[in-house]
């Protein structure tokens, strides 16, 4: 029979329920409280402790128990402040006497859910598992028959186009003395479209990223344009955009999201008169591969100063961004007379397209806009995307796969012969296990005129701790480690602009050159092989039929 | 690589003498097939150029199904050649070659050109569709004033079989296409060159984005557009689009399969109209390697490489005869009069048109304004 004070504990959990437990070495610990001071959710704590230790001393062995006064760290079994397995506590340990440990038996989300509340969290998907994109194969090598090109050498236009393009029977040429002339008297309306690097960084606000996050990126794309030649879009999210830069020539590089919050949109609209630029797209955002269907919530906690003055919002409040755009009730309303005011906003010289969930709705949206001449392209954001704060169920089980949603859009829109008219932007999971170049030119040959990449971009740049393990995931709290997803000023100033934009540059000149190393390789240079499908195997021969690919194993 | 011989000529001349040049340009084992187009007519031909000829293979029954075919949709036949096989060992004869002069149906006679081409063009279209499942018809081109002839086997021998060179064949365009040994399926659609409502076309090399380029055609619904049994087709049909239905004219085919880029483009005059083009038809880019040899309805004569010249190809001769070929030891053979230090070599950039009866030859360059 147990004791009374054992019992006492029945109702708390043992750290055997949590997703990691943390190992810590007393034999290396100095007690310097490093790693305490820097956890994020308070998961660990100095604790003093009495150890019974069996001890001799001296040349014969007597050994002899004695009773000691330990400081120790311990984990604490605390829901609320659960270890999330970021590791700042190794990161910051000057011995190596502290790391956490992933539980794959942990029964976590058996109760994260007290107090009724569905556990939220920022991050992605928690699926470890290979995706779709990653079980893809380019298998048709350039052999013999037709020499393989040269990355080094020749000349690679890894280049997409954003912006609804006419089909060539409409064009408003005629034929003057055997050449070809644009007819200035046509009045046919012609949309504007930007020539791109196929690879967009996917919409992060600011807000939900840190100053110097955003800050960082946003130098890096500049100077990727200016300095490296390379077109590099970044989307700004729905979050505003900081007024210096909408009346700088840099805003060109940017397409700025309208949501459902319309926050920092009063700001935006009242600029225009004063933009030197106009910017490289505008985003309508009706979902998101993160929280499928699900609005989006910026906490009070990350509503500071600068973010409130960008959005035109009070201090410490929740932004809800509404699951839908609530001034509309139908797919017309909704996404035709949203497009056409956005284009008027800026005289019909900007791409505007919607954005939307992967979903199995997905064809009715692009059968509207292949419809619609004022639409620039459809972005379809699967799964796997996602970094926002949402509820865990909305990020784990909603949404669907990008792959197969994306080709059953492009071969529909093969079968109306408009594939090159409307382009598609794929996102979710393109880079999931680090693969970003191979995941782009995947989604590119089953159809994508480029993709969208946010996770990648966060860890690749700012080494953001979050995995397919549910590790950290804390971009919701306002506590990220890493100073990425955070307003708290003790945070972001732990990173540093200036590194995130050098590791941006970096990300996308080997992007470019990896890209060339797959293109090249398949006999394609000069074009984007947007549909080159037959360049794709997979080794399932299930997924080799929905994807319209050849089976190979 | 295909061996590719055109020449067109301001006299009659027989196909023997593309057949001569394909055999010089042969290396090794080329048993895969011998495609023949000719185009402006000569011999018994010559009094018939306003009427259409159907070129293809039928078998007895095939032949039978034709004739009904044609009756119920009121052509009326006016005069047929085949030609007088001599049985080889190698070659397995099929039961009717032929080239079959056709007069139009009444109903048709004051229609126009383009009215006239789409029905013949639908006519060759239906009876591939009857002839293919059970291979009882192959209908390789249906029009006035052009004969294709197609078959398995080594040129020179199917010239043998063919008896070309005591048959009366003779044209003022002639394009032969001998296939080496990489094609796995012999198969006579697959066989160069492709004709559809006046273009023709023939290419070597491998055509890596054959498949955008297919579905981009084939999505543009016009009926002529399929097949695709060989991944060069789509360059006869990205002529046929871009010329007839577009109505381009006919440099702009080079600039839709190798566009320029945008610091090459902004020295054009039309820089707007490319910059359209480049976008609007950006699926029908070719990365090569690649020559294409073509000739357009009014008897231009054109060569074409992809934009990083990965293949060779080259066109001399004298006034009123000139050869397009793939090798320059096939030009020698079947023009071996002219003056040598003239060949074109067409670079890159370049594509090199000769004119209707050989009267001249032009280097138009992409780059020139």
């Amino acid at each position: 029979m147990e004791s009374a004070t054992k019992l006492d504990y029945n109702h708390q959990l043992s750290l055997k329920e949590l997703p990691y437990i943390i190992r810590w070495r007393g034999d290396r610990c100095t007690s310097c409280g490093r790693c305490t001071a820097v956890c994020p959710v308070k998961a660990i704590e100095p604790a003093v402790k009495v150890h019974r230790i069996v001890q001799s001393e001296g040349f014969i062995p007597t050994p002899s128990a004695v009773r000691k006064i330990v400081h120790v760290i311990e984990q604490v079994a605390d829901l609320d402040r659960y270890c999330t397995g970021c590791g700042t506590c190794t990161l910051v340990c000057p011995n190596d006497a502290i790391e956490p440990e992933y539980n794959p038996h942990n029964k976590f989300l058996y109760f994260k859910n007290r107090g009724g509340e569905g556990y939220k969290r920022g991050g992605r998907r928690n699926d470890p598992s290979i995706s779709t994109l990653d079980r893809l194969k380019f298998t048709r090598i350039s052999m013999l028959t037709d020499p393989a090109l040269d990355a080094g050498r020749h000349e690679f236009r890894v280049r997409t186009l954003l912006g609804r393009i006419l089909p060539p029977e409409e064009l408003p040429l005629k034929r003057v003395n055997g050449k070809l002339m644009v007819d200035k008297e046509s009045s046919k309306f012609i949309p504007p479209v930007r020539e791109i690097f196929p690879i967009i960084i996917g919409s992060m606000s600011l807000g939900a990223l840190s100053p110097s996050m955003w800050e960082g990126l946003a130098m890096g794309v500049a100077y990727l344009n200016e300095v490296e030649g390379l077109p590099v879009v970044m989307c700004t999210g729905e979050g505003g955009v900081p007024p210096r830069l909408l009346k700088s020539k840099y805003l060109k590089y940017f397409i700025v999201q309208i949501a459902s919050g319309y926050f920092g949109w009063d700001e935006i609209i009242h600029a225009i008169p004063d933009m030197v630029e106009d910017p490289a797209g505008i985003e309508i955002k009706y979902g998101q591969g993160a929280k499928p269907g699900d609005g989006g919530l910026l906490m009070a906690q990350k509503v500071l100063k600068l973010i409130a003055g960008i959005r035109g919002v009070p201090q410490f409040v929740d932004l809800a961004s509404p699951p839908t755009h609530q001034t509309k009730y139908s797919i017309e309303e909704a996404v035709a007379k949203m497009i056409q005011s956005m284009s008027m906003a800026w005289g019909f010289r900007v791409p505007v397209y919607p954005k939307i969930s992967g979903t199995k709705t997905a064809r009715a949206v692009l059968n509207n806009l292949a419809r619609n001449p004022y639409a620039a392209a459809l972005s379809i954001d699967g799964e796997d995307g996602g970094t926002g704060a949402a509820y865990n169920v909305s990020m784990d089980k909603m949404g669907h796969p990008i792959a197969s949603n994306l080709r059953e859009c492009y071969l529909d829109l093969v079968r109306q012969g408009k594939q090159n008219e409307l382009p598609l932007i794929a996102a979710g999971g393109v880079a999931k296990k680090g693969n970003l170049a191979a995941n782009a030119a995947a989604l590119i040959m089953l159809g994508a005129s480029a993709v969208s990449v946010g996770k990648y971009i966060m860890q690749a740049t700012a080494n953001c701790f979050g995995d397919e393990y549910n590790r950290c995931n804390l971009c919701n709290t306002g506590k990220c480690p890493r100073g990425i997803t955070t307003q708290d000023p003790k945070l972001y100033r732990r990173l540093d602009s200036d590194k995130v934009a050098e590791r941006l540059v970096e990300v996308f000149k080997a992007a470019n050159v990896e890209m060339r190393k797959i293109f090249a390789p398949m006999g394609r240079s000069t074009e984007l092989p947007i549909g080159m499908s037959d360049g794709l195997s997979i080794d399932d021969k299930a997924m080799a039929e929905r994807l319209d690919i050849s089976y190979a194993c | 690589m295909c061996r590719l011989a055109a020449i067109t000529s301001r006299k009659y001349f027989s196909p023997l003498e593309n057949i001569l040049a394909l055999e010089t340009m042969k290396e090794g084992h080329d048993g895969s097939g011998l495609g023949l187009t000719l185009k402006d007519l000569g011999g018994e031909f010559e009094d018939l150029k306003g009427y259409p000829i159907l070129s293809g293979i039928c078998s007895k029954e095939g032949a039978r199904t034709l004739d009904a075919f044609m009756d119920k949709a009121g052509f009326k036949l006016k005069h047929v050649w085949a030609p007088k096989i001599k049985l080889l060992k190698g070659i397995t004869p099929r039961d009717h070659y032929f080239a079959r002069v056709y007069d139009y149906p009444k109903s048709y006679k004051n229609k126009t050109i383009k009215e006239k081409e789409d029905l013949l063009m639908n006519m060759r279209l239906a009876l591939r569709k009857i002839g293919e499942p059970d291979e009882s018809i192959f209908v390789f081109s249906f029009y006035p004033d052009v004969i294709t002839l197609k078959e398995v086997g080594d040129p020179l021998q199917l010239a043998e079989f063919f008896n070309l060179d005591k048959a009366n064949l003779k044209a003022k365009i002639i394009f032969a296409q001998g296939r080496q040994n990489t094609n796995y399926t012999i198969y006579l659609y697959t066989c160069h060159p492709f004709f559809i409502q006046g273009y023709c076309s023939m290419t070597n090399g491998e055509n890596t984005a054959f498949v955008p380029i297919r579905e981009f055609l084939m999505s543009r619904k016009f009926p002529g557009y399929i097949g695709y049994n060989s991944d060069s087709e789509v360059f006869t049909h990205i002529l046929h689009y871009t010329a007839r239905q577009l109505g381009l004219p006919l440099t702009y085919y080079k600039d839709v399969i190798t566009p320029l880029k945008e610091s090459e483009i902004k020295f054009r005059g039309d820089r707007e109209a490319l910059r359209f083009l480049r976008q609007s038809l950006r699926p029908l880019c070719i990365d090569g390697p690649n020559v294409v040899i073509g000739f357009t309805p009014d008897g231009r004569c054109f060569m074409v490489h992809d934009s990083k010249k990965l293949r060779p190809g080259v066109v001399g001769g004298i006034k009123g005869k000139f050869a397009l070929m793939s090798e320059e030891c096939g030009l020698d053979r079947a023009i071996s009069e002219r003056d040598r230090s003239k060949d074109i070599f067409p670079m890159k950039y370049d594509m090199v048109i000769v004119q209707p009866q050989a009267e001249e030859v032009e280097v138009w360059n992409q780059l020139q304004n």
